[in-house]
């Protein structure tokens, strides 16, 4: 079956400078497809940095890829017609990471919920207009009497961040891209706006990729997961598997500096501050100056993908034994509860 | 001298609004032993900002300190003149502030910004005495020398994080008040960030209030933690009491939104929503949203008591031991 | 609060913006009612008694020419902000425009426009101006006049709004409107145009001032409208004639009290609306 959405080989590299041309890869060649008709949750982990924001925005269409192509239903997204572009629009939506600057703040929060609906033509009147938003806001948890009418800044943060999902859940998407939904909404919330994205997956069907550097989150929640450092994916698979077990170097410095809230689980040692450490070679893995496992191969030679489980690839030289798995074959490794039952 | 190196009573911090005085802290009272770290944790709008803020007296109108008492090493912060307390700022207490990294001067190098406070305080040093002391800083939060003639713009998020650490034990105070010194950075540079300041309270003896919404960075980091809900202090104690054994609903329910490794997929929520500062409702002011919730606790507000040894909690359902 | 109080808080706390609205109130008042009261054909010559003070019959006394000058007042009022209005407004909207689609679509266009609008921003205005106006033939009237004006008063506002609509271009909910569909006219237009309400009337008072200014200058220099009482043309007049040497005071004053009202009341308004668009600005009570 054809993914909904498939980044193929898609990379981005941004160059400045008139004279002397400086380039910085945000995001190398990097593979996956998403809403393929099995919903899954697939976290894309990593720190600033990391490529992680590129990626949503390459498959949200903000941006353009500089190698390979986005497809959509198989096809070039930057070709299309505007009757697919819209199509896909409608089945590709988002939720953000500020709960305030979402909202244009001349108009009510009604705005950010009526506007879709009239666009995409998802409702034949105004009254049926009026009754999708009230159950959307009711499924979340929302009293539609207390939020609709209101401006922004009369609405707490996390009423906020829940409308977002609530007009998530009213354009029912195939495919939603969370960019940090809950790093700025309190603990009493973050606990039932996960929730709703679970509810979104396994009551509405929709695949979700959720974007975060809170590894902790991305364990209870997501059913895969991708590690990304610096632009590459170095570790993917199974997120159970990759949390409780790290394979990567890296993998392993992220997950133990987790601050678990138990005393019990303490931090070990912090990896030393090194300010300026060697510039990773040109050729080599790009995480050799840090890694503690690190061997003379890692710095003449890139590592390639190694499939070290059914469900998980890592890219480490520490791995070579294992069967080399080509990265535009990502997919083979990121299957969901689903599939495992099939 | 087991004297605490901060006591806290009583104290009441009020914005005077157009609408009406906005109670952001109301009645809190705790105290930070010599060479501990005591970490003050809660949701947003609680008041454990305005708490820091107001005990180094950095709160301009329509802010007031109402009432209460704020004595470092003896010295009632409350009661000092404007002269005194800037004196006092820096040298007895100091603030590494929410978003340090953003509170560094753009347009001066390291040095000048090291050196900034010192001078400020009066202290004359010849030119010998600043190089040493700036790569003394430096090395205490292990950066490197050459920092020293950079730009703020030229550091890392986390190198201008330890920029602002040094400045704050630059004149070797007694208190550190750590506003969310992680809040914007990488969970791998959060962690060496808290390492760092770790090891200088234990070098320096200085003492630490850690503030956060991060229970578990409060795990790893704290000797002890008070919880703070709408203004006021609901649970306060020994960190592994108040995370193993806590007494406050509200303190229950906060620690059941963490994520836990052993638990996968558990994790609750808190419904409700935090009550309004400006007028807020008699009684206890979790009372709305507790899941244990007794009819008196909506008419009493419940009295700060000490209900285990070194474990504090105001909640009807708790009786004094 | 009372919605009362709150609207009281709210004049409270735009001194400017009231006391200014009021001016041009009063001279909006001055120049429309004003036809009642005096005939505007008194404000052409040869229609009272020349060189007359104040008096009983003409209230602000007549000029060499035998204008009635409370007539004067009145037309020269109206036509002056006329000229003014009309070549602030088509001004505003042209440059309103061209910042719009400037800022939001970039490339080449942008920079385009962004050079030819540095290049006429550095030229003195009104030199341009005086070369325009001295080589149209025929007689001005007041609205060529107006149109001489505007075709050199959007600038400023281009690059006002092309600067805001930068910066608001890269905000949260522009991404948003885009994934609900909304194609980019309907984002310049629905989303990002009300934001901007309040600077663009700002700018809107600023040409406006800036137009009735720089035809100030036209006319005090002879290139006006050679037939028509506008207030500027009324000044070239004055000193053409000498009114100063002739201690005909009363005509140097009519004009210049309601210049230097109508300057005042358009600056304590632009001024005003700054506060608004700009919060930092906004006075604490």
């Amino acid at each position: 079956m054809v993914a909904l959405l498939t980044l193929k080989n898609a990379s981005k590299v941004y160059t400045s400078g008139m004279v002397r041309q400086r380039s910085i890869t945000a995001l190398q060649e990097t593979t996956l497809s998403i809403g393929d008709g099995k919903p899954r949750i697939t976290a894309i982990v990593g720190e600033s940095g990391s490529g992680k924001t590129t990626m949503g925005m390459l498959i949200l269409g903000f941006i353009r890829p500089t190698g390979g192509t986005i497809l959509f239903e198989g096809k070039n997204l930057w070709k299309v017609s505007r009757p697919v572009w819209k199509e896909y629009r409608r089945q590709v939506q988002a939720i953000f990471q500020d709960p305030f600057e979402v909202y244009n703040p001349f108009y009510k929060v009604d705005h950010m919920l009526e506007v879709p609906i009239i666009k995409f033509k998802m409702s034949r009147t105004k009254r049926e207009r009026r009754v999708m938003i009230e159950d959307a806001l009711k499924a979340v948890g929302l009293r539609p009497e207390e939020t609709l009418g209101r401006y922004p800044h009369q609405l707490s943060g996390g009423q906020r961040q829940r409308i977002m999902v609530a007009r998530a859940l009213v354009l029912q998407p195939k495919v939603i891209i969370a960019d940090e939904p809950v790093s700025m909404v309190d603990a009493s919330l973050r606990a039932t706006m996960l929730k709703s994205l679970q509810a979104l997956r396994d009551e509405q069907g929709i695949s979700i990729l959720y974007i975060t550097h809170d590894l902790a989150t991305a364990y209870h929640i997501s059913d895969n997961i991708l590690i990304l450092y610096q632009g590459r994916v170095v570790e993917a698979g199974d997120a159970n598997l990759v949390i409780t077990e790290p394979q990567h170097p890296y993998s392993q410095l992220l997950v133990g500096s987790i601050p678990w809230p138990d005393p019990d689980l303490k931090w070990g040692e912090a990896e030393q501050v090194t300010v300026h450490r060697e510039k990773p070679s040109e050729f080599g893995c790009p995480f050799a100056p840090r890694c503690r496992h690190v061997m003379d191969i890692c710095r003449q030679k890139a590592p390639q993908f190694y499939q070290t489980d059914t469900t998980r690839a890592v890219e480490c030289f520490l791995f070579q034994s294992s069967p080399i798995l080509d990265k535009d074959q990502i997919d083979t490794v990121l299957c969901s509860e689903y599939d495992r039952v099939q | 001298m087991n004297e605490p190196i901060l006591t806290v009573r009583n104290m009441r911090f009020y914005y005077h609004t157009e609408a009406g005085p906005v109670k952001a802290v109301d009645d809190v009272s705790f105290l930070v032993e010599r060479g501990k770290t005591l970490g003050l944790v809660g949701e947003s709008g609680c008041g454990k900002s305005t708490a820091a803020m107001a005990i180094m007296r950095l709160l301009k109108p329509p802010g007031k300190l109402e009432s209460g008492e704020i004595l470092l090493d003896g010295i009632d912060l409350a009661k000092l003149s404007e002269e005194e307390m800037r004196q006092a700022r820096l040298r007895g207490i100091s603030l590494i502030p929410q978003g340090s990294m953003n509170s560094l001067n753009p347009v001066l190098r390291i040095k000048s910004q090291l050196l900034d406070g010192l001078l400020d305080h009066g202290e004359t040093m010849t030119g010998a005495e600043k190089l040493a002391m700036i790569k003394e800083l430096l090395e205490e939060v292990e950066l490197p020398v050459s920092v020293a003639g950079m730009f703020p713009h030229e550091l890392s998020g986390g190198m201008k994080q330890r920029v602002c650490i040094a400045i704050a034990i630059s004149m070797k105070p007694k208190l550190v008040v750590a506003d969310e010194p992680t809040s914007a950075l990488d969970v791998v540079v959060q962690r060496q960030t808290i390492a760092t300041i770790e090891r200088l309270r234990q070098e320096m003896g200085i003492s630490i209030i850690l503030i956060g919404h991060d229970m578990g960075l409060m795990a790893q980091s704290v000797d002890h933690l008070g919880v703070m809900y709408a203004g006021q202090l609901a649970e306060l104690g020994g960190m592994v009491d108040v995370l193993k054994d806590p007494l406050h609903p509200y303190t229950k329910l906060l620690i059941k939104t963490l994520p836990l490794l052993a638990e996968r997929g558990h994790f609750e929520g808190i419904p409700g929503i935090t009550p309004s500062l400006l007028n807020p409702p008699g009684g206890c002011l979790f009372a709305s949203r507790c899941p244990s919730v007794l009819p008196i606790c909506s008419k009493e507000k419940p009295i700060w008591i000490e209900a285990q040894k070194g474990h504090c909690v105001a909640c009807h359902l708790c009786k004094e031991n | 609060m009372t919605s009362t109080k709150l609207k009281f808080g709210y004049l409270r706390r735009h001194p400017q913006l009231v006391a200014g609205t009021i001016i041009l109130l009063f001279l909006a008042l001055f120049a429309s009612v004003g036809r009642l009261l005096v005939d505007p054909k008194e404000a052409y010559p040869i229609s009272a008694q020349p060189r007359q003070a104040p008096s009983m019959e003409y209230p602000l006394g007549t000029d060499i020419q035998g204008r009635n000058l409370l007539a004067v007042a009145v037309v020269g009022t109206y036509l002056t902000s006329k000229i003014g209005v009309i070549a602030g407004t088509l001004g505003i909207t042209l440059g309103t425009i061209l910042g719009f689609i400037t800022a939001y679509f970039g490339g080449w266009l942008d920079r385009v426009i962004k050079i030819i609008v540095d290049v006429l921003l550095t030229i003195p205005q009104l030199l341009i101006l005086v070369v325009i106006a001295s080589s149209i033939n025929e007689p001005l009237t007041t609205n060529m006049m107006a149109l001489v004006v505007a075709s050199l008063s959007w600038m400023w506002s281009t690059r006002t709004v092309r600067s805001q609509v930068l910066s608001l271009r890269e905000r949260a909910f522009v991404r948003v409107a885009k994934l609900s569909g909304e194609g980019s006219l309907e984002i310049i237009f629905r989303e990002l145009m009300p934001n901007l309400l309040p600077l663009l009337g700002a700018c809107l008072v600023s040409t406006v001032m800036g137009a009735v200014f720089v035809s100030l200058g036209l006319e005090v220099l002879g290139l006006g409208p050679q037939r028509e009482p506008t207030l500027g043309m009324t000044m070239y007049w004055m000193s053409f004639y000498g009114a100063f040497n002739r201690g005909m005071w009363w005509w140097i004053a009519t004009p210049v009290v309601i210049l230097v009202m109508l300057f005042v009341g358009l600056y304590l308004v632009s001024a005003g609306l700054d506060e608004i668009a700009n919060p930092k600005l906004r006075r604490k009570i």
